[in-house]
């Protein structure tokens, strides 16, 4: 008795091939048609569309109100400056953190991601295709804060959109693996209300969301800068309005980086596939 | 014809939180499948079906032991073996809000040289439940979504974990149909199930594993034929049981007699002769072969009764 390995029609690139092509074709077509039925699920759900659209909008006017008492000048910026370069981390975190936790805690409960795990689909595709659909909303949200603020409050075109760009990539990438990680912790999607608090918290008030670090005593600033959300804003704000040195852009860059490896190896570890109930 | 399936020295445990509470759930298995072949895995819950076709399936890696998927490890080659592979689970995974449709249509983005979505929900009759949402859908109507998703890659191997649970005997006859189709047009296929009957009706081979092992494999027609056929009567009044003939070997309760035989037309020929020469009648005669479930329910019993023993023989030890 032999087996067929010889018969059978090439289906898929082999291994060899597979270590080149980092993103294959059919690793893009995978994700699209995972993200595809997500963004149908987002559309789909009441809560989701709220925290997707309203709740970032709530939170910039929230911010352009707590800052009008704030005496910004030690950190050097206008208020128009302010909100909305404190908008755009605050878009990301909201519109990413927020939807990603309860849908992937959905997602597991349901067996869904299990039953995902026995198709072709790798596990990376299934964590970056699940989380395109929020991410891209929230995109539009940065672009349209970007543009509006541009034109309506007085604030300067970005300095550095090379800069700018790059912080809110390492921002999006650390603020989906700190939701995959928060879902891995998360028993029901009830419960994901109050696991995503903390995070929430620590990343508005710590990363310079709402007000800026300069503005804290000197020690919890050093602190806040090492949080996981605090240098991608750094080089979001730099990038609009500039601030920064060279040396400076690297650190935060490196340190953004180093919290990123960390987040995958963690997910690696930590994040559960199978339901927890 | 060409092995689909080789499974060697299978083991896998489970390790608790403690180092104390691991957990042995398969228990050295050895057996291969072949090309186009209907192989069913039965047993009691907790006998280690699932468990072990989870390890086909490369879901997770064996703690010992190796399995060959069409020449693959399943576990370590899973990008490439995956394409060949249908695989539908013992529970759901279907996102409640997506139609019929829309979960078909991204299994297939999924899914290389997939069939139409369409395709797929025709093989299983749900071309008419198309855009209904998976929560709308009764629950045998969700296993028929599973089952068609498990088709879309037109799989060379196909593994299904209870299939037919929850399903109406209407429907499971469908379902039955169409993995006979699957199988001549040569697609191998692993099926568990609790159903002996469905065993019966598609297996070309089967196994029965209890607590970890197999315990009888081979064709349902070679499981059944190794177990005695038994002729079951009422001993008729005014008889004693010694005056029955006394080659055979009859066990008689009360007067509920069992007679247990290899050779079920000699023993019951002999019965019926010497019933007619002494002029009885032979009150509730039935006379069959053992059907799978007497061999499995048999087996389950010895093993239960073995459980008994061994704990009766540990507390004796420890009193």
């Amino acid at each position: 008795m032999s087996t067929t390995r010889s018969e059978r029609p090439e289906r898929t690139v082999g291994p060899s091939q597979r270590a080149t092509a980092v993103i294959s074709a059919a690793s893009l077509r995978r994700m699209r048609a995972l993200a595809r039925a997500e963004l149908t699920l987002l559309v789909r759900s009441r809560t989701a569309l709220w925290v997707a659209l309203l709740m970032p909008l709530m939170m910039v006017l929230a911010t352009y109100s707590a800052t009008e008492e704030m005496d910004l000048s030690e950190a050097g910026l206008s208020q128009g400056e302010a909100v909305l370069t404190g908008g755009v981390g605050m878009v990301l975190l909201v519109v990413i953190y927020l939807n990603l936790v309860p849908a992937l805690v959905t997602r597991r409960e349901e067996r869904v991601l299990k039953r995902l795990r026995t198709g072709e689909i790798a596990d990376s595709e299934i964590l970056m295709g699940a989380a395109l659909p929020t991410v891209t909303v929230a995109l539009v949200q940065c672009l349209v804060l970007v543009v509006a603020g541009t034109a309506l409050l007085d604030v300067s075109a970005p300095g550095s959109p090379i800069v700018l760009l790059a912080g809110i990539a390492l921002g999006v990438v650390v603020l989906v693996l700190l939701a995959v990680l928060t879902a891995g912790l998360t028993k029901t999607v009830d419960s994901s209300q109050i696991t995503t608090t903390p995070m929430l918290l620590v990343c508005a008030v710590g990363s310079g969301l709402f007000i800026p670090l300069e503005i804290f005593p000197d020690a919890i600033t050093e602190i806040c800068r090492a949080l996981p959300l605090t240098a991608p804003v750094e080089l979001i704000r730099h990038g609009w309005i500039g601030g920064l040195d060279g040396t400076e852009v690297a650190s935060a860059g490196a340190l953004s980086l180093a919290w990123v490896v960390a987040g995958v190896f963690a997910v690696r570890r930590w994040f559960r596939w199978d339901p927890r109930q | 014809m060409d092995t689909a399936i080789e499974v060697q020295g299978l083991r896998r445990s489970y390790t608790g939180r403690g180092s104390e509470s691991s957990y042995e759930a398969v228990r050295g298995l050895d057996f291969s499948v072949r090309q186009g072949e209907v192989f069913a895995l039965l047993g009691t819950n907790g006998a280690g079906k699932t468990s072990t076709v989870e390890l086909l399936e490369g879901l997770a890696p064996p703690t010992s032991g190796q399995i060959r998927i069409l020449g693959l490890d399943p576990f370590h080659e899973r990008a490439v073996v995956r394409p060949w592979i249908g695989i539908m689970l013992q529970e759901g995974g279907l996102p409640s809000e997506l139609t019929a449709l829309e979960t078909a249509r991204m299994w297939a983005g999924c899914t290389t040289d997939a069939r139409p979505p369409e395709e797929a929900l025709a093989l299983v009759g749900l071309e008419g439940r198309a855009d209904v949402r998976a929560k709308q859908l009764s629950g045998g109507e969700r296993r028929r979504l599973d089952f068609a998703l498990a088709l879309t890659g037109r799989p060379r191997v196909l593994f299904l974990d209870e299939p037919t649970t929850g399903l109406d005997p209407q429907a499971r006859r469908t379902t039955w149909e169409l993995v006979k189709s699957l199988r001549d047009e040569g697609t191998t296929i692993v099926l568990t199930t609790h159903y002996l009957e469905e065993a019966e009706a598609l297996a070309d081979r089967l196994a029965i594993m209890t607590e970890g092992r197999i315990t009888v494999s081979g064709t349902p027609e070679e499981v059944m034929a190794a177990r005695p056929s038994r002729i079951r009567f009422l001993l008729p009044p005014g008889l004693a049981p010694a005056q029955l003939p006394l080659s055979l070997p009859a066990a008689v309760h009360d007067r509920q007699v069992e007679i247990r035989t290899q050779d079920l037309q000699t023993t019951l020929t002999e019965l019926l002769l010497w019933a007619r020469a002494q002029g009885v009648v032979l009150e509730a005669l039935d006379a069959r072969s053992a059907s799978l479930e007497e061999v499995f329910l048999e087996i389950a019993g010895e093993q239960n009764e073995w459980k008994r023993h061994a704990a009766a023989v540990q507390g004796g030890e420890a009193a």
